[in-house]
């Protein structure tokens, strides 16, 4: 890849930054159509598996971003590439790709967060604030269902459903570490108890 | 987590007692953001508010609540956004960028090192299986929390009916309809805040 090429790269994920609304992955159809179809720096294989790990592993959805990018730098750097010099051009691609998609949206937060700051004692603000508290809770009632029905690719027992319902209640109830939650759901979907 | 008697009298503190605690400097919050991060299968958010609103008690309720609502308004990934306002709220723009920091660099070396993994270990059956089981696990954690949130409402101004009408309405809305996540904000969100706008002001002006 020359510069121009990195330039333009640095320059999409700047120009989708702020259309991110609803989250990250709302810029998915976008990446795909710059990255695979337009310019053919990954396959579709790459970008659906950087999508699902991104999704699988632990941290922020926009990580997939990143995952794209440094995938963007291996490919630069080319099969036959030397092993230190593959790993430099995808930090630079992971680094770009990130960069560019959190700081103008990052910017814009951060004045907006300020501005209402400054007026909170707005009715406007109060009302926004308040208002917007049940559709937190739907939202993240929504979230949840999303995830325990999964993908619909794999048929779900009624082992998962309880799982997720003992998890609901143990969070709503007790104090007990999400860690443990998490390495019993992961012991037994993996000795396929679940 | 029950809210104080004097909820009536602030409007303001309608929602839950105040924070208590904050971070005491850029590295703890820089830690304190990696530690939820890497508990985030699935969605951070939940994660935030059992670290940050119970354990810690660096926010309120009401504060996460407000906080959310921005963050998620705002273009950009929320949790990031949270991230954002809530390390700006305490320590400035250096707290705003070590507190993204945490959030992302930890989750970002596993990413690389499971891709690099999965590159060599292709379909080992077991993983599918943990990974639905996390899944799970997840899910039920994000509806804890969304319960938990429930409870802190009890002096909201919109009442209990009109709130359970609300929260219905958003999981209808993205759940049922699969509308766009922004649209659900935006428009059952608008007509939300329309509403406490109007009741807070009766409540004002009484």
């Amino acid at each position: 890849m020359s510069w121009q090429d990195w330039w333009a790269f640095a320059q999409f994920h700047l120009s989708v930054s702020l259309l991110a609304v609803g989250g990250a992955v709302t810029l998915a159809p976008g990446l795909h159509r710059f990255l695979v179809l337009d310019h053919r720096l990954l396959t579709d294989g790459q970008f659906s598996q950087a999508l699902v790990l991104a999704q699988s592993a632990p941290g922020p959805n926009v990580l997939y971003v990143a995952l794209l990018g440094w995938q963007v730098g291996l490919g630069a750097a080319g099969a036959n590439a030397i092993g230190w010099v593959s790993v430099g051009l995808g930090l630079v691609g992971m680094s770009i790709a990130l960069t560019a998609v959190l700081l103008p949206s990052s910017c814009l937060t951060l004045m907006t967060a300020r501005w209402c700051n400054r007026h909170q004692g707005w009715l406007g603000i109060q009302a926004f604030k308040q208002g917007m508290a049940p559709i937190v809770m739907g939202v993240l009632l929504s979230s949840a269902w999303l995830l325990a029905k999964g993908d619909g690719q794999v048929a779900h027992s009624g082992g998962l459903w309880l799982a997720s319902g003992v998890c609901a209640f143990l969070v709503w109830r007790t104090r007990l570490h999400l860690l443990w939650m998490l390495a019993a759901g992961a012991v037994a979907g993996g000795l396929g108890l679940i | 987590m029950s809210a104080p008697n004097q909820a009536h009298a602030d409007p303001s503190m309608v929602m839950g007692p105040a924070s208590v605690h904050r971070p005491a400097g850029l590295c703890e919050l820089f830690w304190a953001f990696t530690v939820l991060s890497l508990q985030g299968f699935g969605g951070v958010m939940a994660v935030v508010h059992r670290e940050l609103v119970e354990k810690r008690r660096w926010m309120a309720e009401s504060e996460f609540l407000e906080d959310w609502a921005v963050a998620q308004v705002m273009p950009g990934p929320n949790v990031c956004n949270l991230a954002l306002v809530f390390g700006d709220r305490h320590l400035g723009w250096p707290g705003a960028l070590s507190a993204l920091a945490g959030l992302l660099a930890a989750p970002l070396l596993l990413l690389l090192l499971l891709a690099s993994l999965l590159h060599q270990w292709g379909d080992w059956l077991p993983l599918n299986g943990v990974l639905r089981g996390m899944g799970a696990v997840a899910a039920g954690l994000i509806a804890g929390s969304a319960l938990k949130l429930m409870q802190g409402l009890k002096h909201h101004v919109l009442g209990p009916a009109l709130l359970g009408l609300f929260v219905a309405a958003a999981f209808l809305t993205t759940v049922v309809i699969g509308l766009p996540l922004h649209v659900t904000v935006l428009g059952v969100g608008g007509m939300a805040c329309a509403l406490t706008w109007w009741l807070l002001r009766r409540q004002g002006a009484a």
